[in-house]
């Protein structure tokens, strides 16, 4: 087992690229307390650990929705660290909320036509039909307000929404909260899916075996940063860390 | 002794009101605050354009003119668009020098507070530059014609009437159907996924004042031609306002209308029944039986 050191997740053009970040909701009190975490292109990073320990603060203050106090954030080595959310999105990061990550009161259409909004005129509509052929259950209820969808059905259409735009990096916030084991199944197919396109993902996620099943790597994260970082077979297999930071089972 | 031209009237008062409401709703659904200027800018809208017909009788000796039975010509389509232009303007000021840093650093009661703030100086500001007496866009005496039996209307007022209508519908379509609409609806309901969604809500804010001081602009041209214009006119049309915006539903564009035709035909219906001093309170006795009621408005959710 290998612990959080920068020097062994560090390659030469890291996707995304986090160097001793702090960041958190309040001035003073940080959250995220100088991370440091390379992410490879195309790879699923699973960030773990137990609640509180700033993994979803982490994900957030990348995407340009909680404040940075310190550090960097590069993308494909491109410094990214403190834009607005909208200009991170555009940049090529896509992030999908645990919660409230879709307009109740708007059509599936409505969403990804907003989505396409950023991209060139002639680019849009192809991608609006990419994502239909990506996730059909969406395309037979285009016309369906997201208010009127169950819960997996909303996870599919956040997810689609952040795929429209082709973002290079994908953040997730727990994708398989609150959602049937059947479901969750297929949110894991579609990342994989997503993977296999080429977009390099970070899942925050609390079920360490099924984030673990999919990732490449695993990232454990204590007290706002990285603790040990390793592949996710060796991960899984270690009761070090299920005794240590995710409770034995 | 209630007739059919009362609810006449109120159709045209509830009109008026509407373009107005509309701006109100928006405003405080995608800004997320109550703002107590809108009536100001209405009264900036009428100003505007009496100044611009100032100027073009000055610049090119014409005045508002005279086109079949309408007390006004063509130079009112420059009037109404020039002051659609600047008052648009003056909305997006107040937002990006007053209401946008405030809601992003202070709370929302001070943003309302502000926004009184600005009602009061904006007030003062004109009744200092164009002085407190009534002014008028034309003298012509508009005559009305009876439309159908018992009613009559004058053209002017029907082409009010018409001009809402068609604003209204643009309106519609272009929140139904366009990027910009959308992203309203989205920012209305969940600012902070507008951005995650690539949209800047800053952007789309900014908008939302253009369109709603626009549209104030032109309520503030029909109140000066169908009545007069003075300093405390919109003023005076803010709490039957946000009588329409709270009786359709708050948020609620479609609401905001049929709001503020409840609203014009109660005041029109109480003047023949209770004299015309207690109309804003009748207005008021209808919104609270309607919200007793419906407690999120006609058109509007529970929340």
């Amino acid at each position: 087992m290998r612990p959080a050191d920068d020097s062994l997740t560090r390659t030469a053009h890291p996707a995304l690229a986090i160097r001793d970040l702090i960041a958190g909701y309040e001035p003073g009190l940080p959250i995220v307390r100088a991370a440091t975490l390379d992410v490879q292109r195309g790879e699923i990073l699973a960030l773990l650990g137990p609640n509180g320990a700033g993994k979803s603060t982490l994900l957030r203050a990348v995407a340009g929705l909680v404040r940075i106090e310190g550090g960097q954030v590069l993308l494909d080595g491109d410094d990214i660290t403190g834009r607005a959310v909208h200009r991170v999105v555009q940049t090529g990061v896509g992030f999908v909320p645990q919660t409230d990550n879709v307009f109740t009161r708007m059509s599936i259409d409505d969403h990804l036509r907003l989505a396409a909004a950023a991209l060139p005129r002639g680019a849009r509509a192809a991608r609006v039909a990419a994502m239909y052929e990506l996730f059909p259950d969406l395309s037979a209820a285009r016309r369906l307000t997201a208010g009127r969808l169950s819960g997996g059905q909303r996870q599919m259409l956040a997810l689609a929404r952040a795929l429209l735009p082709a973002p290079r990096v994908l953040l997730l916030d727990e994708p398989s909260a609150g959602l049937a084991p059947r479901v969750v199944e297929t949110v894991w197919a579609r990342l994989a899916e997503a993977r296999a396109l080429g977009v390099t993902l970070v899942v925050v996620e609390q079920n360490m075996r099924a984030a673990l099943a999919i990732a490449d790597r695993g990232c454990v994260m204590v007290e706002g940063r990285p603790r040990l970082i390793a592949p996710a077979a060796e991960l899984a297999s270690s009761a070090e860390v299920a005794q240590l930071f995710l409770g034995a089972r | 002794m209630i007739s059919w031209q009362d609810v006449a009237n109120g159709v045209v008062l509830g009109a008026t009101l509407g373009l107005g409401a509309v701006g109100l709703t928006l405003t405080y659904s995608i800004l997320g605050f109550a703002n107590f200027a809108h009536g100001e800018l209405i009264t900036a809208g009428a100003y505007v354009a009496l100044t611009l017909l100032w100027l073009l009788a000055a610049a090119l000796g014409v005045g508002l003119g005279q086109w079949g039975a309408l007390s006004f010509g063509w130079p009112l389509l420059i009037l109404v668009t020039g002051s659609m232009a600047l008052t648009a303007m003056l909305a997006i000021g107040l937002e990006r020098g007053l209401f946008g840093p405030l809601r992003r650093h202070g709370t929302a009661i001070t943003v309302v507070i502000a926004s009184f703030g600005a009602s009061l100086a904006l007030r003062s500001l004109i009744a200092f530059l164009w002085g407190p007496e009534p002014r008028y866009f034309t003298r012509e005496i508009a005559i009305a014609r009876e439309i159908v039996p018992g009613v009559r209307v004058t053209a002017d007022q029907l082409v009010v009437l018409a001009l809402t209508a068609a604003l209204m519908i643009g309106l519609h379509l272009l929140l139904a159907h366009t990027t910009l609409g959308r992203a309203m609806r989205a920012a209305s309901e969940n600012p902070a996924l507008l951005g995650v969604t690539g949209i800047d809500p800053i952007a789309v804010a900014q908008w939302t004042c253009l369109i709603g001081g626009a549209l104030a602009a032109v309520a503030g041209v029909f109140v000066g031609l169908t009545v007069q214009v003075r300093p405390l006119l919109g003023f005076e049309l803010l709490l039957p306002l946000f009588a329409a915006v709270i009786l359709g539903g708050i948020g609620s564009v479609h609401g905001a209308l049929a709001g503020s035709l409840v609203v014009g035909i109660a005041e029109a219906l109480s003047v023949p029944l209770i004299g015309a001093e207690y109309r804003a309170a009748v207005a008021f006795l209808v919104l609270l039986a309607v919200l007793v009621i419906r407690p999120g408005g006609i058109l509007g959710t529970s929340r």
